[in-house]
């Protein structure tokens, strides 16, 4: 067992690191180091030019974003109206999707990258307020980052006239109280302002137009903000030399599960491929035990499913989302051939089922009854009719084709992601993904525990209730 | 006592103060709250919604939205263990089984002694090093059933005040604006126009 600060499965190598470049320092979390590391001359260069050319800087280097939607940043400030005013950055700490733990990370470790992320966004797109909100559960990151902001302060970088110029802006640290749907952006501005933290419907409510306190509000993930001052230090050539065209840049991908080195990586966007992550030896080497891999996921728990087939998908979402899935907010999770996979599928419905707000009745109503039906399969006392009722709870929460891959084997062609949904947010959605992958790819296994009654031994996964 | 004392009412003030709205700062005040007296009482929502213009129903509703705020005590160390997939492929089922052995209450339920509060979590965001619990919020990676006797005894014998406060403590260190370089709250109303910066030319 070990305790934090601890460093996760960082893996030295010549690959660029754009974020993570200080992560190999054990005081990386210091203004000390943070300064003596190029640390604030990028707000520097950029209050030295117009705004307007920094926003032109980063729409021209597509930094997308990270937080699971893939938005790219430059576009999203640029949707704001014009002449009204005031305008909020609110800064999306509230990681909590399954697999998902980059921005913690940075928060941790770089919070300095992040205070000047923050600042060259309300230079770049005329914010005059930030609100950087992070996860509750998340102290010790509130520690680092209220660390970080009161030197930063003092040494005037944050705060009125930053570095003698016209520019001001204060960055208020903001902490939320433990729940999921939080993350999603109107929800998180419904949060920020007091109340329970329920998603609001778009339209009206985009927060570019109508936002916090009904002002034009950018909402930006916290990996997103790290990018910036990288981007602005080296310029946009450098930053789209790597990755690909319509992927630029990196990004971290926590690989979790039944690899052997499962850890948090800072991979190039569009080139590597599943395959070079779950197997390359710079990366996870490979499954545990010489294991087969039998299913994995590929973006986060709202995910739909792949395969080994997929294995050879770049990091890019113009290809992973005809294939049937997503990219999501970088996480993967590895099952190898001795999971249970019905067990598996109900530790995430849990999840979703638990996490639903309460707003929107398909998700509040179905995904508890997803819990249940899939509960009574898994413990061995479904029936046959129980398969077929978890489908059609499944559709009325999304309806028509759900995303898929294709697999040959089971004569599926793929149904690209996105899918229509009765909700508000991805919530409701997000507790079917994981049953549907399941029952599609692994239809026998749900069977043999309705039909036979065959209870499998439950080794590794057990959903505690 | 379940009121804020005069010392967490000057801070409870100062971060009032950095919204536009009173009403945002509600959870960080809730959290401090919980911080002076380990759960939420009924006295301290009727002061919380004092200082920030509401009733006392409207603070009841926010809180009583988000699971880290306690209405009731809980032990000294809430143990929260968690159970999302990548946990549960790593065995955080079997882990969870343990705890309750080891601790005699189940999942959701306290030890005689008042010491620990055993309960289920999700996603703690540290997949990689499953399975993982938080001790009041502190992180544990990769436990094992003897490192979580050895992490019992070791709460028990006091070895970790230190490091893991008692519960509703989260970071240990407040942001501080100074008077003379913070800009202030940014309200609606007090703006027309865009900010200084934007007039076309660098602002350096």
């Amino acid at each position: 067992m070990s305790s934090y600060p601890h460093a996760p499965g960082f893996v030295a190598g010549d690959r660029p690191k754009v974020v993570t470049s200080r992560f190999e320092y054990t005081d990386s979390f210091t203004i000390d180091r943070y300064l003596a590391t190029d640390g604030y001359t990028a707000i520097r260069k950029a209050l030295s030019k117009p705004a307007a050319e920094v926003h032109d800087e980063v729409k021209g280097a597509t930094v997308l974003g990270r937080g699971g939607a893939g938005f790219p940043a430059g576009t999203k400030w640029g949707l704001t109206p014009q002449n009204v005013w005031p305008r909020y950055l609110v800064v999306n700490g509230d990681e909590s999707e399954p697999g998902t733990y980059k921005d913690r990370l940075l928060m941790e470790r770089d919070p300095h990258q992040l205070i000047e992320g923050c600042l060259i966004a309300c230079y770049a797109a005329g914010l005059s307020q930030c609100f950087l909100y992070i996860r509750g559960e998340m102290a010790l990151a509130q520690e680092r980052v209220a660390t970080a902001l009161n030197e930063a302060y003092a040494a005037g970088y944050v705060g009125k006239n930053v570095l003698g110029s016209k520019f001001s802006v204060d960055i208020v640290l903001h902490w939320g109280a433990g729940a999921y749907v939080v993350g999603e952006e109107t929800a998180l501005i419904e949060s920020l302002e007091g109340n329970r933290g329920m998603p609001r419907l778009k339209p009206p409510f985009f927060p570019a137009a109508n936002g916090l306190y009904g002002q034009p509000t950018i909402v930006n993930n916290v990996e997103t903000l790290a990018n910036l001052p990288w981007l602005i230090n080296n310029g946009v050539e450098a930053y789209t030399a790597i990755g690909t065209k319509t992927s630029p840049g990196t990004r971290m991908v926590a690989v979790s599960g039944h690899v052997k080195r499962p850890g948090v990586y800072e991979i190039i966007n569009g080139i590597t491929t599943f395959r070079d992550l779950l197997y390359g030896e710079e990366f996870c080497g490979g499954i545990r035990n010489g294991n087969s891999l039998k299913a994995f996921v590929p973006g986060g728990g709202s995910a739909p499913w792949f395969t080994p087939d997929q294995l050879d998908l770049p990091f890019e979402a113009s290809q992973v989302g005809p294939a049937g899935s997503m990219l999501g907010s970088g996480a993967i999770m590895v099952m190898d051939e001795t999971t249970d996979i019905p067990a598996a599928a109900l530790t995430l419905t849990h999840f979703y089922a638990h996490e639903s707000c309460g707003k929107c009745t398909p998700c509040r109503e179905g995904g508890t009854w997803l819990e249940r039906i899939l509960t009574r399969v898994v413990n061995g006392t479904g029936t046959d009719a129980d398969l077929q009722q978890l489908i059609e709870v499944g559709t009325s929460i999304c309806p028509g084709d759900f995303p898929h891959a294709s697999n040959e084997a089971l004569g599926l062609a793929a149904v690209p992601f996105p899918y229509k949904m009765t909700t508000i947010c991805f919530v409701g959605p997000s507790a079917y993904a994981p049953i549907h992958s399941a029952l599609t790819l692994f239809r026998s296994e749900f069977e043999a525990r309705v039909t036979k009654r065959i209870t499998i031994p439950v080794t590794a996964v057990g959903v505690a209730q | 006592m379940s009121r804020l004392t005069d010392a967490n009412v000057v801070i409870a003030k100062e971060i009032i103060a950095r919204y536009p709205r009173a009403k945002s700062a509600l959870i960080p005040l809730l959290h401090l709250s919980q911080e002076q007296n380990g759960y939420i009482t009924r006295e301290a929502m009727v002061q919380l919604g004092e200082l920030v213009g509401v009733t006392s129903a409207e603070v009841y509703g926010t809180a009583t939205f988000y699971e880290m705020f306690r209405f009731e005590p809980v032990g000294k160390y809430l143990i929260n263990m968690c159970g999302t997939m990548s946990c549960a492929l790593m065995g955080a089922g079997e882990l969870m089984h343990h705890a309750e052995h080891k601790l005699g209450v189940k999942a959701g339920g306290t030890t005689d002694d008042g010491m620990f509060t055993l309960a289920h979590a999700e996603c703690q965001a540290a997949c990689t090093e499953a399975p993982t619990l938080q001790v009041n919020y502190r992180y544990r990676f990769r436990v094992t059933p003897a490192d979580f006797d050895s992490l019992i005894d070791d709460l028990r014998a006091g070895k970790l005040a230190d490091e893991i406060p008692q519960h509703g403590v989260l970071a240990k260190v407040r942001q501080r604006i100074p008077a003379d370089k913070g800009v202030g709250a940014v309200a609606p109303e007090d703006v027309t126009e865009g900010p200084a910066w934007l007039d076309g030319k660098p602002a350096l």
